[in-house]
């Protein structure tokens, strides 16, 4: 039986929910006999591939960069999981949506800077007037919340969509936890 | 014609970053860039905040480095409440943050750079990570998964929560330690020790192999800072900042974490959305400095602890003065993680250690709060300042990875020159480009706090005029 084709990325997020995903602990060593990861951070994929199975997507949409990604990512992807609080309600990056982008950007790059003080701008991705959850841009399949989400509610979700059943997630997370 | 590549993303690293190299007409390095591509505003975003959220709020900079936020950030606070707090919820917070480093690093060094050490940096990139290594080094996998492990379960044990715990709090720790929790952990140090010890040796033997890496991967002359205990001593929590120059010689010592100011300044380049941090004192860029595990044996007098000083004397008997290598950052991180489970074993045996008397309570006393800590990859910062009702009005954060950006990005130019050859890139010379990267276990999420980009770190072959020539 071919693999099931999983990949992960992270948008605006803090990692914490590839964290969790880890936290399955010796039970990668399983997971590795039925999945293949095509694409995400702790591999050296450099293009999101065609076909993929499940994607999961952390963190909130906040960068022309991540709008471009997560498009790809939707084209190329069956099942797409808003992974983790700020890829399905923006969170806690969401919390700079109350200033001005400018205001925010001052802050660190001419205020807190003692030496050649500016924006950056040069081949760099510019940053979204507010922090939006996935949700906003593309179809989600799946709501997979909690900061982060226990790795065991991760887990359930993985090995459920293996067996080919819909994923019940009642009672296993919940925002913020 | 010059001509740009570009390393689109750089993988196996934790955050968003990319790789622009340009070539001269006559094919020769001319310039390297490391652009870290996402930004997050934490220093913004956190205005208008009660001060004592602050510890679970910026845990959200960082999933792999949570405890360290938290409690570099629960000290400015208590800086802000103006307490001592109670003896053992200091000793409390350096036994969670044991935990933390033990999982950091075993991350760093099993999941995301183990994969180049054993199977090669020129070892087919499909395979070229943890579930390649789960199939050819099994064991090592497995030690490295159960290392991880139990440096999140000690997290668990102390906090309720291995990721975002919110146990750290302004004025000390919101729960004393149980015995069954302390008894715990005490079962888990046999088997720690045993994995740390097998990898330190595989590790020492196989450095050899090495050589090229070890040459090419940052090793110039630099200053480095640390934290050390008042014996000069590794210290990880509550010490003071001492800088050495590039001979060993100490420059400032002593330094009060409030006075960082004085030291560190921070600069910005227009390319990246990381900032430069440098040392004031020598000016931008001259003030290079370098932090982290490496530095922080570099720095130190030894580590206070039996086995890790062994271990110590070895590392800083590699070169005669400071060791100036970065690849030598994977060898400190193993010696690091012996020291975390040796001051684990020492703390946990404490008679006070069980004390239900572990936090101070108190309003707000002063307006400003700064706390420092170090990070599993390098010296942390963070900086408050708050009205009469305790809510943020200002806040600064110099976190770890950005200490070593001038360092990255020469020694991204210090690689390329050696393993690039004319305006194509080989499969192994991006590899090792991104291998100078991972030596330093860079937390782009974390350096980013001030808002996003792409996933993971890009590298780019670009012209002088600007046209891209080859990406990875
Ligand atoms: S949901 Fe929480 S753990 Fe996940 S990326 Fe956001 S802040 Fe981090």
């Amino acid at each position: 039986m071919s693999k099931t084709r999983v990949a992960t990325t992270w948008l605006d997020g803090c990692s914490g929910c590839h964290m969790s995903f880890l936290d399955i602990d010796e039970r990668i060593v399983e997971l590795a006999s039925m999945i293949e990861l095509v694409y995400s951070p702790i591999v050296d994929t450099k293009e999101f591939p065609e076909n993929v199975d499940v994607t999961l997507v952390e963190g909130a949409i906040s960068s022309d960069a991540d709008i471009e990604e997560i498009i790809n990512i939707r084209k190329n992807t069956k099942v797409l999981i808003s992974f983790g609080d700020c890829a399905v309600s923006a969170n806690v990056p969401a919390m700079r949506n109350r200033f001005e982008r400018r205001e925010v950007i001052d802050r660190a790059y001419i205020e807190n800077a003692n030496n050649n003080n500016h924006a950056p701008y040069q081949n760099i991705p510019g940053l979204m007037k507010s922090a939006r959850p996935v949700h906003e841009f593309v179809q989600v399949d799946l709501f997979l919340q909690g900061c982060p989400p226990p790795s065991e509610a991760i887990y359930g979700v993985l090995s459920q969509l293996l067996a080919g059943e819909y994923p019940d997630l009642k009672g296993k997370t919940r925002f913020g936890a | 014609m010059s001509e740009t590549i570009t390393i689109k993303p750089v993988t196996r690293v934790e955050g968003h970053g990319k790789i622009t190299i340009t070539i001269d007409n006559n094919g020769n390095v001319e310039d390297a860039k490391f652009h870290v591509t996402q930004f997050r505003g934490f220093e913004k975003l956190c205005e208008g905040r009660p001060f004592y959220e602050m510890p679970s709020l910026v845990e959200r900079i960082c999933g792999i480095c949570p405890i360290s936020h938290s409690i570099a950030s629960a000290k400015a606070c208590d800086a802000i409440l103006g307490v001592r707090i109670p003896h053992v919820a200091v000793k409390l917070r350096r036994l969670l943050n044991c935990g933390e480093f033990i999982q950091s690093h075993a991350l760093s060094f099993f999941h995301l750079s183990a994969p180049d050490l054993l199977m090669g940096f020129d070892s087919d990139p499909a395979r070229r990570n943890i579930f390649g290594l789960i199939e050819s080094h099994p064991s090592i996998a497995m030690d490295g998964v159960k290392l991880r492990k139990i440096g999140q379960e000690i997290i668990l044990s102390f906090a309720g929560k291995r990721i975002h715990p919110a146990w750290v709090v302004p004025g000390g720790v919101n729960q004393p330690l149980s015995e069954q929790s302390r008894q715990k952990i005490v079962d888990m140090i046999p088997e720690a020790y045993e994995i740390v010890e097998r990898t330190l040796s595989w590790f020492k033997s196989s450095i050899e192999k090495h050589r090229e890496e070890i040459r090419t991967f940052s090793n110039f002359p630099t200053m480095f800072m640390g934290l050390v205990d008042e014996h000069g001593n590794l210290e990880h929590l509550e010490g003071k900042l001492r800088f050495i120059d590039s001979k060993g010689a100490i420059l400032n010592d002593n330094i009060e974490p409030f006075r960082y100011h004085d030291f560190i300044g921070e600069s910005v380049e227009s390319w990246s959305y990381l900032k430069s941090p440098y040392y004031l004192p020598l000016g931008y860029p001259d003030g290079i400095y370098r932090a982290g595990p490496a530095a922080r044996l570099n720095v130190c007098n030894g580590c206070g602890t039996p086995k890790a000083d062994q271990e110590w004397a070895e590392f800083i008997s590699l070169e005669r003065g400071p060791v100036m290598s970065s690849f030598y950052n994977h060898y400190a991180r193993l010696i690091e993680i012996l020291y975390s489970i040796e001051l684990l074993e020492n703390l946990l045996n404490d008679s006070d250690i069980l004390d239900k008397h572990v936090r101070a309570f108190a309003q707000p006393n002063h307006f400003e709060g700064v706390g420092v800590v170090e990070a599993p990859r390098g010296t942390l910062i963070h900086h408050y300042k708050v009205d009469r009702e305790g809510l943020i009005t200002w806040a600064n954060m110099i976190v770890a990875t950005g200490n070593n950006n001038l360092a990255m990005n020469r020694g991204v130019l210090q690689v390329a020159r050696r393993f690039i050859n004319g305006t194509q890139i080989t499969e192994s010379a991006r590899n090792r480009i991104e291998g100078v990267i991972r030596a330093f276990d860079p937390c782009l999420s974390c350096s980013t706090h001030a808002i996003n980009g792409k996933s993971g770190l890009s590298i780019e072959l670009v012209t002088m005029d600007g046209n891209t020539l080859d990406e990875v």
